[in-house]
């Protein structure tokens, strides 16, 4: 009678190993981000939006791949070491410059007001069809209202300044619009994901999408969810763009990288941002 | 001379007789050691918070020295027990002459 099961058994094993390790692993806890013991909850884990098709179950943010110690730097603004750029950027919005001898508050006024909601749903289209991420709104007013210098895209100035900006947005659903004029860039961002690059031959989904929460050297991989950005990263002990991650994690495959600020990374960050859309906005996250 | 030198410090608002509370502190400075030098090989000029201290309605509270090993934005935390509704005081001294001061008050109830 134990034979026929011992078989299936049998061959349900020989099946299993010949599988490609699909080894995704999700985490144990989804528990949500609580700010300044409870004055706002982000959750962590949401739905996967409809264009992912079933490649994820569910979305989650890179806060639960972190070990406890940095978890915990999130949840206190005051322990958070990237609120003092925070602070910094409100300083820089304030900060008259340029030939029209203007600041952004000259124009936009409270920051908290003003760019609420910027930092989910950018990258944009912007009303002459380019897409525009955070960074090139920002120039565009230096340079044509301020009749002031653009700042450099990697720059601690810049960074500071999308810092502040991004926090006006912390708890707001990430929600960038990838129909209409966005699609094509959607689709060249989403051709970028899935397309390996340099010697090692790997695309973003071969690990973000096949192997989150599994190890890579010393350190947990996330889905590599962007709405933690700008985030301070322990290791650089400062602030990391978002093209300058995914600069690094290019390189990192041993290729020739897009440049930081390219058209090229412009369309990764609104695909990949829009793998994340019903993820909260967590301003500055705490990561590795 | 520094920039972007901002004190922060997190006390809370209300308190019971005797309590003891912990008081958060936190300065952005850059805390140059003084040991670097730049890349023309010239020594990079020390300048650090040298003194930290803090006094609640006059009294001392701690009062410290910095070293120019403490790293850039130096964060303090500490406990005290609150006798009364007063105030605290916290002044951070920096090597060019500039005094910070921040002051934050505790109600006892």
């Amino acid at each position: 009678m134990t034979t026929p099961f011992r078989m299936a058994a049998a061959a349900a094993m020989a099946c299993a190993l010949s599988l490609p390790a699909l080894a995704e692993t999700a985490p144990e806890n989804t528990d949500p981000i609580v700010i300044n013991a409870g004055e706002l909850e982000l959750p962590t884990a949401v739905p996967p939006p409809a264009h992912l098709d079933g490649a994820v179950p569910e979305i989650y943010s890179g806060w639960l791949f972190r070990d406890a110690a940095t978890q915990v730097m999130q949840t206190d603004d005051f322990q958070n070491p990237g609120m003092i750029f925070v602070d910094q950027g409100i300083t820089e919005w304030n900060t008259v410059e340029g030939a029209a001898e203007k600041s952004c508050a000259s124009c936009h006024e409270d920051i908290s007001v003003a760019m609420k909601g910027l930092r989910a749903t950018t990258p944009k289209v912007n009303k002459d069809g380019v897409l525009w991420s955070v960074e090139d709104y920002v120039n565009d007013c230096r340079v044509n209202r301020m009749e002031a210098e653009a700042l450099d895209w990697n720059g601690d100035r810049m960074k500071n300044l999308t810092a502040a900006i991004s926090m006006q947005s912390r708890g707001m659903p990430v929600d960038v619009a990838i129909d209409g004029p966005a699609q094509p860039f959607w689709e060249q961002g989403k051709e970028m994901y899935y397309t390996r690059y340099g010697q090692l031959e790997l695309s973003c989904s071969n690990c973000h999408e096949d192997h989150y929460g599994d190890w890579i050297r010393a350190d947990h991989l996330s889905q590599g969810q962007t709405n933690g950005f700008p985030v301070y990263r322990l290791k650089d002990a400062g602030l990391v763009s978002q093209h300058n991650r995914f600069r690094g994690c290019v390189r990192d495959t041993r290729a020739e990288t897009f440049a930081i600020g390219s058209d090229e990374f412009r369309a990764l960050e609104l695909y990949v941002a829009s793998r994340g859309n019903g993820l909260p906005v967590e301003g500055v996250s705490v990561r590795h | 001379m520094a920039e972007n030198v901002t004190p922060r410090v997190r006390v809370p608002k209300t308190a019971s007789k005797d309590e003891v509370i912990q008081i958060k502190t936190l300065i952005s400075h850059p805390m140059e050691s003084g040991q670097r030098k730049d890349k023309d090989g010239n020594l990079i000029p020390r300048s650090i918070i040298n003194r930290f201290h803090v006094t609640f309605n006059g009294t001392d509270v701690i009062d410290m020295t910095l070293e120019p090993a403490i790293s850039t934005n130096p964060y303090v935390e500490f406990e005290a027990k609150v006798p009364e509704s007063g105030e605290f005081v916290f002044t951070w001294y920096d090597d060019d002459g500039s005094v910070y001061e921040d002051k934050h008050s505790v109600e006892v109830s």
